[in-house]
């Protein structure tokens, strides 16, 4: 009985219509199908009206013959190779920028953001006219301006300027000589590596010593030592396996060497220059976050000014720095794709300027490109989340 | 960006409109009352805006003839200027409905693009120009020059074969607008500046010292410019094609603008069909019967535009060469109008 008095006080299930739970379950569904049937429908809509419009469609394109010539390539390239080869020119050369931008973007905005801190009032001024006037003038304005005053500035291929017979500079780019690695170069490589290998032991080993006894040991001089060091020797056992090509003017131009061609020079330094001034205001409000008293307790251990900024702000303060940094590293990226406006040879430029106009396949191509963008956005983001994790705070 | 978001809005029109938009191009610029026309950023003597933003040219004329044949009013026309590389997807996307700007007549233009050229307003072909302090006097003699150019044209595609088959290096320099190919080409980037003749005539005056520079001899391809529709809309397609036929045929006949009212009073059959005065031409393409006087009397015919915009008096100064009527030794042969 009072089993069965218990049982009739428990609610009774209700009916699977009103189950909070199916019910929830059931919208969902509702939903998740009506994007997949509004996407196919989109999907094949889109198809029957390029096949209406006779436009070619699918991803054949790909490898058909490209007949077209690119400035700069990382990769072997000619005009006989396919527009998916120079899909891979275009993003190798996006990457390269975007790479080198950060690169500087990031050293310069953190000494400018240190330097607008500064108690030293001229260096303080100059980084503060430094970001108004960089942060407050379009990004393509600055890259004309970097292309065409370089340009203009630079001698014509016959007048160069040179250095030491091996160094020339004109209006065609920087050519420098190219290391040309012979037979038994391979012992020099792994020796490198080793150097490396070695480096890593030295300073986990060097860390926990300084937290066990106190002791310091010097890293930086003797990670350099090993660096140089080490394939020095291995260069000298295989017997320097290592010739230089010279650039050589010949004709019109130089041939030979290596060149770094003006519209890199000038896409790389306009956005490294344009994005430190965003970075270095992001520098000096967390470096402001860190509270004073860390400074002056600091301090009061006895602790020299430098050494008070490199260990006890900077870590405290990157917390604060790493995820609006993040965001920049994504605009100049993105931002990289201006490059079509002097002649970079970016991935926008190749495959979304050319390949489409080329080809006329508009939606494939655009897809394309924007997947690829997006997978950038999507790495750095992960690889600025991994840094921020290992940055967080380590509760003791 | 901005760009993009225009490249987008056409793919989104892709996959959203019902393809039923693509026909009746003649009702809706009636509609809407004007043409949209797409046109360069910028090239004098083919499409070029002059400082209160009046666009002339010969291009720019053929825009303004299918307005007069259309809606009767010549200067019922918008024009959308376009760089070489936005040009097809504008047009593939409706957001213009006629696309007149210096552009190359090919097969896959004309397949695979889904687009149809309704005929060729000027013949032309492409050509090298450099400094005379270069010293160079044929186009074999480049060998390792760096060359200047726009992308998304035939040209760098030309310039990819005549290289190769001559077995001469170079180094392509590809910009997306003709005015920073210019720049760079003066500021000394390049050894040569290649594109269409008639452009290099018509950018020439852009240079600093246009008097320092060249055109090589060499013709190196053939580019036959004209007018292009979309596929899909037969009757737009007639229509376009049939207007840079009577400035033709006008010409032929020796209808011009200052005699055109005079004409209609002709005894000459040939010129009472064209001016609508006999026959249903007009009627055929859906259009008045006074279509073609309509354009003769407000744009002229084909060799007053040629000589008002690119003739020897312009500072284009081109003979007219190919461009003349198929009597006159060229090659402009206008389809009989009956
Ligand atoms: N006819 C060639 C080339 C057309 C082209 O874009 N030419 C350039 C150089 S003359 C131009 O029109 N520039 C003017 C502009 O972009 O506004 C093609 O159709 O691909």
């Amino acid at each position: 009985m009072a089993q069965g008095v218990s049982n009739s006080n428990r609610p009774a299930k209700p009916p699977i219509w009103n189950d909070p739970v199916y019910r929830a379950l059931f919208f969902q569904f509702l939903v998740l199908g009506g994007v997949i049937a509004l996407g196919a429908y989109l999907i094949s809509n889109t198809l029957d009206n390029l096949a209406r419009q006779g436009i070619a469609s699918g991803f054949g394109f790909l490898d058909t013959t490209a007949g077209f010539s690119i400035l700069m390539s990382l990769i072997d390239y000619s005009e006989e190779n396919t527009y998916g080869r120079a899909f891979f020119v275009g993003l190798f050369n996006t990457l390269l920028v975007a790479g080198i931008g950060i690169f500087f973007a990031t050293i310069f905005g953190f000494l400018v953001g240190v330097a607008r801190l500064s108690s030293n009032w001229l260096l303080a001024k100059m980084a503060t006219v430094y970001i108004e006037t960089l942060r407050n003038i379009p990004l393509l304005l600055q890259i004309f301006f970097w292309y065409f005053g370089v340009l203009r500035n630079l001698p014509a291929p016959r007048d160069s300027a040179m250095v030491m017979e091996s160094f020339f500079l004109n209006n065609r780019g920087l050519y420098s000589p190219r290391p040309v690695f012979e037979d038994g170069f391979a012992l020099i490589s792994w020796a490198f590596v080793a150097a490396i290998v070695i480096i890593i032991f030295m300073a986990k080993w060097a860390h926990k010593r300084q937290e066990k006894t106190g002791q310091q040991f010097h890293t930086v001089y003797a990670s350099i030592g090993i660096i140089i060091g080490l394939p020095s020797i291995a260069a000298v056992i295989a017997g320097f396996p290592m010739s230089w090509n010279y650039p050589e003017l010949t004709g019109f131009n130089f041939t030979g060497g290596i060149v770094v061609i003006p519209e890199l020079v000038s896409l790389a330094l306009a956005l490294s220059l344009y994005t430190a001034t965003f970075i270095a205001e992001i520098v000096r409000s967390g470096i402001m976050a860190v509270s004073h008293g860390q400074t002056e307790a600091s301090y009061a251990l006895g602790i020299k000014p430098g050494v008070t900024l490199r260990k006890v702000v900077i870590p405290q303060a990157l917390r604060v720095i790493i995820p609006p940094l993040t965001s920049q590293y994504l605009n100049l990226t993105k931002n990289s794709s201006l490059a079509a406006a002097i002649a970079y040879p970016d991935l926008v430029l190749v495959f979304g300027g050319i390949v489409l106009n080329q080809t006329g396949q508009a939606i494939e191509v655009l897809s394309i490109t924007m997947a690829v963008y997006l997978t950038i956005s999507l790495l750095i983001s992960a690889f600025m989340n991994w840094y921020n994790n290992k940055m967080a705070l380590v509760e003791r | 960006m901005r760009k993009s978001v225009k490249i987008l809005s056409a793919i989104a029109a892709a996959a959203f409109v019902s393809s039923a938009a693509n026909a009746g191009t003649l009702d809706d610029v009636k509609a809407k009352g004007f043409v949209q026309c797409g046109v360069s950023q910028g090239l004098p003597g083919f499409s070029n805006p002059d400082a209160n933003g009046n666009w002339t040219g010969i291009d720019v004329d053929l825009c303004r003839a299918v307005a007069a044949a259309t809606l009767g009013d010549a200067s019922k026309v918008k024009y959308s200027p376009l760089s070489a590389k936005e040009r097809f997807t504008a047009l593939q996307s409706g957001e213009v409905d006629v696309l007149s700007r210096n552009t190359t007549w090919t097969a896959t233009r004309d397949t695979a693009l889904g687009l149809n050229f309704a005929g060729v307003n000027y013949f032309d072909g492409q050509g090298f120009m450099v400094r005379k302090s270069l010293g160079v006097k044929n186009a074999l003699e480049l060998g390792g020059a760096s060359v200047c150019t726009n992308l998304g044209t035939t040209t760098e595609l030309n310039v990819a074969d005549y290289f190769r088959a001559n077995k001469l290096e170079y180094k392509l320099v590809a910009f997306e607008k003709a005015d920073e190919v210019v720049a760079a080409y003066d500021a000394g980037r390049c050894d040569v500046y290649t594109t269409d003749r008639s452009g290099l005539a018509a950018q020439r005056f852009k240079l600093g010292k246009p008097d320092d520079h060249m055109v090589l001899p060499e013709v190196i391809s053939k580019e036959p410019l004209g007018p292009v529709v979309r596929h899909g809309d037969d009757q737009w397609f007639d229509i376009v094609k049939w207007t840079l036929y009577a400035m033709l045929e006008s010409e032929e006949m020796g209808i011009n603008m200052g005699n055109v009212d005079k004409m209609k009073g002709s005894d000459n059959p040939g010129i009472k069909r064209i001016l609508g005065v006999e026959g249903d031409v007009g009627k055929n393409l859906g259009l008045q019967p006074n279509w073609a006087y309509n354009i003769v009397k407000q744009v002229g015919n084909y060799g007053e535009s040629y000589d008002r915009n690119v003739g020897p008096d312009t500072p284009l100064m081109l003979a007219r060469g190919v461009n003349n009527l198929w009597n006159n030794g060229g090659l402009m042969y206008p389809m009989p109008a009956r």
